[in-house]
């Protein structure tokens, strides 16, 4: 099946049904995976049990900064080729990409009590990711003030694409300006800095939350694309009836 | 250009006769620099060193006053409908009620910043700095503020929206206005630093922010 017949909202619907329970389904079975992994790996020797908190903050980080890409994407799609699943992708990864950013940020504040001995610090890192946080809430917020769908999926798209910008000022704030957040140790030039023992719970743990992340994304298109026919149906019947 | 530069006389002439004009802005930004040394108790060392972090801060919010009414009002009375379907291209139409916008609201701040910096106990050189950076990013402020003024063009509860899309676009130009700001009196950063990037996001929003904006108006007013 080609990503055009997608467009058809009745044939996402029937792929989105058949697809979702398989992917929780695995998405639970790396979860096992990925808690049991993570519980067996070492502790780190200056940091002891608290870097298990890594494995709900970065795959968290991760994912807030993979839910503004994505709506990135679908922007271009509703503003260049009025793709109709681009709206419906965008608004349904707006609170999924919030909520992981959430939870980057409340693990980050967890992990830093004990570290840094600060829930919070106002260094560049986690500056650019609140305002990720805060241009997420924005979005959200405009989608939710605009009535129509589609003049709202516009107004969404060119704010997602100038909000866009923030993105690399997070990945590269470590590296440009000296902050107390560690420098990028896994997305690097040259190899990882982090021992494989902790890498690859990481990365099945990251694993189990973008399988998540794609659950739940597909799951709120359904749910929104349904919504939209109810909406329909809804404005035929009162202009039939009256 | 003729169209332009009507639009800008235009714009001006409104701004000046409306409402109190350019001077509700420089009130607004005296009220909250006044308020700021009661909340905080009249310690004038203390005041001296966030000083250029609170005149930034007003002006950041003197400038959002003004926002919300910029394509609304012209929204209301049928004029954005013209300008769509006028032959002047919409950017560049965006751009000159941008720079009407700020010669009525971000210029009179830059100008009243010295007395006002008085209040806040700042000496000569703090206070050219800080002239300096303002002058320099309170484009860049009304710009970034095009966006969400013309993206909230058509809603009923656009002012409050406003403010929220647009505050967190601009806290790239307020930590380095301050920064720069700063960097002139306490150092240790050399004062061009962290300027030329304060120029840098003022530049390059001075091109974002009526491309953005016009595709905001166009997809709304259709």
């Amino acid at each position: 099946m080609a990503i055009a017949d997608l467009a058809n909202p009745s044939r996402f619907l029937n792929l989105a049904n058949r697809v979702i329970p398989w992917l929780g389904g695995l998405t639970v079975i790396v979860f096992a995976l990925a808690i049991s992994r993570a519980m067996n790996a070492p502790d780190d020797y200056q940091q002891g049990a608290t870097v298990k908190i890594m494995y709900l903050h970065v795959p968290g980080a991760w994912l807030g900064m993979l839910g503004w890409g994505l709506m990135t994407v679908a922007a271009l799609g509703t503003l260049v080729w009025r793709h109709p699943l681009a709206d419906v992708t965008a608004k349904a990864a707006a609170p999924i990409g919030a909520a992981f950013t959430f939870m980057c940020l409340v693990t980050g504040s967890l992990w830093g009590r004990p570290m840094w001995g600060t829930y919070w610090v106002w260094d560049a890192r986690l500056t650019s990711v609140l305002v990720l946080f805060l241009l997420y809430l924005g979005v959200i917020a405009l989608w939710r003030t605009v009535e129509e769908p589609s003049r709202a999926a516009r107004a969404a798209a060119i704010l997602t694409l100038v909000g866009a910008l923030d993105l690399p000022i997070i990945k590269f704030s470590v590296d440009w300006w000296n902050t107390l957040h560690q420098p990028a140790s896994v997305l690097r030039l040259g190899a990882p800095t982090i021992d494989p023992s902790i890498l690859i719970p990481l990365l099945i743990s990251a694993l189990a939350f973008t399988l998540l992340f794609a659950v739940l994304l597909l799951a709120a298109m359904r749910n929104e694309i349904l919504r939209r026919r109810v909406r329909t149906l809804r404005l035929l019947q009162a202009s039939t009836t009256s | 250009m003729n169209a332009l530069s009507a639009m800008l006389a235009r714009d001006l002439r409104v701004a000046v006769r409306v409402g109190g004009g350019a001077l509700i802005g420089v009130l607004f930004f005296l009220v909250v620099v006044t308020l700021t040394p009661l909340a905080l108790g009249p310690d004038l060392a203390l005041l001296q060193r966030i000083g250029p972090a609170i005149l930034w801060l007003a002006a950041l919010l003197a400038n959002l006053l003004a926002l919300d009414r910029l394509f609304a009002a012209d929204h209301e009375d049928g004029s954005l409908d013209l300008i769509l379907t006028g032959r002047a291209p919409l950017e560049l139409v965006v751009a000159v009620k941008g720079l009407a916008q700020w010669l009525t609201t971000g210029l009179p701040l830059v100008i009243a910043t010295p007395p006002i910096g008085l209040f806040l106990n700042l000496d000569a050189k703090a206070e050219g700095t800080l002239v300096l950076t303002l002058l320099v990013g309170t484009p860049g402020l009304t710009f970034i503020g095009l966006i969400g003024a013309a993206l909230a063009v058509t809603l009923r509860r656009g002012g409050l929206l406003v403010a929220v899309l647009v505050l967190p676009l601009t806290v790239p130009v307020l930590i380095f206005g301050v920064a720069a700001a700063n960097a002139a009196v306490m150092g240790p950063v050399p004062f061009g630093t962290p300027f030329t990037i304060l120029c840098a996001l003022t530049l390059a929003s001075l091109v974002v922010g009526p491309f953005a904006a016009a595709a905001a108006l166009r997809q709304e007013m259709e």
